[in-house]
């Protein structure tokens, strides 16, 4: 069924013909991280589309993924374009590599998961928190709930996991 | 130059078989105060009296846009054109040079005989390209929910993840990147068509105010309005118009990384569309990064510039900080990029006006502040100096790269005919 939603303000829509956003985003609203794999060649993808880009298979299955992986780049926004932004800058928005298919089916590919980073309630990080994250940074997923069948994914630090010495962060602060 | 010798007999190449013969624009301005179609009515029209054609000569038009401007329909049906072939395509900074090859391969086809490409947009007044007003406040959906949902919107901060990664990658620094806009803002200076004239230093962009990692202020392109346009005709027509020939050597048009629009999904991210063009475009034109005289690589941002001259091989992977900071693209220097201050500094015409600029230099007839002789052409003095002199000295071949984003460009060399 179709979604509609406000998250920070922002209306978000998702119509009935787009069958892959919708099983995308009803995973995600139950808090459960999916992504398609392709019935043929068994690769992962994303974001959701219609075929598999590796062998152009249109079957693929919805299957769990561990969400965690380390950020791969990231910008880190002090002039906001979308109004909803305004009040949260900086933020930063991050490209994790996942963990799950890392280098394959070539070395340099990845899922690679965009995502805001947040504190661990799925709310914009704080500067101070902003600033402690780089390139490397080991991540987990968290869901910002937006409404009925559709939550957010999003990022925050992985407190469990061991983390480099000092992340690659852009020289001027 | 001497150039090799070609064959345009071969089915495989169009080597200078096809010329540029017109270009035209209008004021790069904030508040054209006009519509996008009577920006497109001018440009055009002055790309046809530049050519020295008439109405009825031109029987082609293309034109690219990303829903914020007209159709070639009406720009024809105004200026009293009648049309044999025209279409208007989706798309921004990788259009320009994919539709001249386009033009190209309709004249080979024997469809049409003469084409104008125009790009009208009022990037400031009216659909602002960076993305501020109504594309900000539309609702998200689709593909668009994986990125903007985020704030991950502009062109900047879409770009972003790959400067950074360049950075990461290979030590690029700030300061040196911020050589672009230095040495694009001094070609400005001597380009009196140029919206931003004034001359910036490296210490003025980094201490610019940060729009999003990596990018100051003054890393960005400049938002304005304008018509741009150009008309692309066979060499032998153009041996007989009003302009000196610039020939076509050849193009690569939208030429993607893997998963295109996905190309994060591959990598390395730090390596652009380029990478892949390259292999497309020193082969069709039959010479090599090192035969040319200058360069326009889009600069929407500091980086792609960077990236771009980088993945064509003007410089070894990784080296593009050293390149484009150490003297060699600034005017008087080894090969000059931009010389009209580009989209840092001249105005914003997803491309074209890269294309003009380099035209107007293989005639050897840049519009700068030299003084114009008895003979009504102008004395160029080759003094770069402010309010100077902006023509390259001898300039032979050109090479324009066109970028869309990191996964897709479009690139043309061209010769003085």
């Amino acid at each position: 069924m179709a979604i509609q939603a406000t998250y920070l303000d922002m209306p978000l829509a998702i119509d009935d013909l787009d069958v892959e956003n919708l099983a995308y985003f009803k995973h995600c609203a139950a808090h459960d991280f999916r992504l398609q794999r392709c019935t043929k060649c068994n690769l992962l993808r994303y974001p959701p589309t219609t075929a598999c880009p590796w062998c152009m298979n249109p079957k693929s299955d919805w299957v769990p993924v561990e969400a965690k992986g380390a950020v791969h780049s990231y910008t880190e926004v002090h002039h906001a374009i979308q109004p909803a932004f305004k009040a949260h800058t900086p933020y930063l928005v991050l490209l994790v590599d996942l963990d799950t298919q890392k280098g394959k089916p070539t070395k340099d590919e990845a899922l690679r998961v965009m995502g805001n980073l947040t504190t661990p309630d799925g709310k914009l990080a704080p500067a101070d928190m902003v600033r402690k994250v780089g390139i490397g940074t080991r991540m987990r997923m968290v869901f910002a709930d937006a409404g009925p069948g559709i939550a957010i994914p999003h990022w925050t630090i992985d407190e469990a996991a061991q983390q480099p010495a000092k992340p690659w962060r852009y020289p001027q602060e | 130059m001497p150039m090799p010798d070609t064959d345009t007999s071969s089915p495989k190449y169009l080597r200078d078989k096809y010329a540029i013969v017109g270009v035209g624009e209008t004021t790069y301005t904030r508040g054209s105060g006009v519509t996008t179609r009577a920006l497109g009515t001018w440009a055009v029209r002055n790309a046809i009296e530049d050519a020295g054609l008439k109405a009825s000569d031109v029987d082609g038009m293309l034109s690219y846009q990303s829903g914020d401007s007209t159709f070639s329909t009406f720009i024809a049906g105004d200026l009293g054109l009648r049309l044999n072939f025209y279409m208007d395509v989706f798309g921004g900074g990788s259009s320009t040079e994919a539709l001249v090859g386009m033009a190209m391969g309709l004249i080979e086809a024997g469809m049409c005989r003469t084409v104008a490409i125009f790009r009208a947009m009022n990037g400031f007044s009216q659909v602002r390209i960076g993305g501020t007003g109504a594309r900000a406040a539309a609702p998200i959906m689709g593909d668009a929910l994986h990125g903007r949902t985020y704030g991950w919107q502009s062109a900047g901060q879409m770009f972003a993840p790959t400067f950074m990664r360049h950075m990461h990658d290979y030590g690029t620094k700030p300061e040196q990147v911020a050589h672009v806009k230095h040495f694009h803002s001094c070609h400005a200076s001597n380009n009196p068509k140029a919206f931003y004239k004034k001359r910036y230093s490296v210490d003025e962009v980094l201490n610019s105010r940060i729009i999003c990692k990596p990018l100051h202020l003054l890393d960005c392109c400049v938002e304005t309005d304008n018509g741009t346009a150009i008309i692309v005709t066979s060499a032998e027509r153009a041996r007989n118009l009003r302009q000196h020939p610039v020939l076509i050597r050849g193009v690569v048009g939208r030429c993607s990384k893997p998963r295109t629009d996905m190309h994060y999904q591959t990598g390395p991210i730090s390596t652009v569309a380029g990478h892949y063009a390259k292999d497309i475009l020193w082969p069709n034109s039959g010479v090599g990064p090192e035969d040319i005289d200058l360069t326009g690589s889009y600069d929407a941002f500091t980086f792609t510039t960077m990236l771009q001259l980088e993945d064509y091989g003007f410089c070894k992977k990784g080296e593009g900080g050293d390149y484009v900071s150490n003297g060699t693209i600034k005017l008087g220097g080894k090969r000059p990029n931009n010389t009209s201050g580009g989209h840092l500094c001249e105005g914003y015409t997803h491309g074209v006006n890269m294309v003009v600029e380099n035209v107007r230099q293989l005639r050897h007839d840049v519009d700068d502040y030299c003084p114009i002789g008895p003979d009504g052409k102008r004395q160029h003095t080759y003094d770069y100096r402010e309010g100077g002199c902006r023509q390259v000295k001898n300039a032979e071949l050109s090479a324009n790269l066109g970028w869309a984003n990191p996964g897709t460009g479009s690139a043309m060399v061209m010769r003085r005919g």
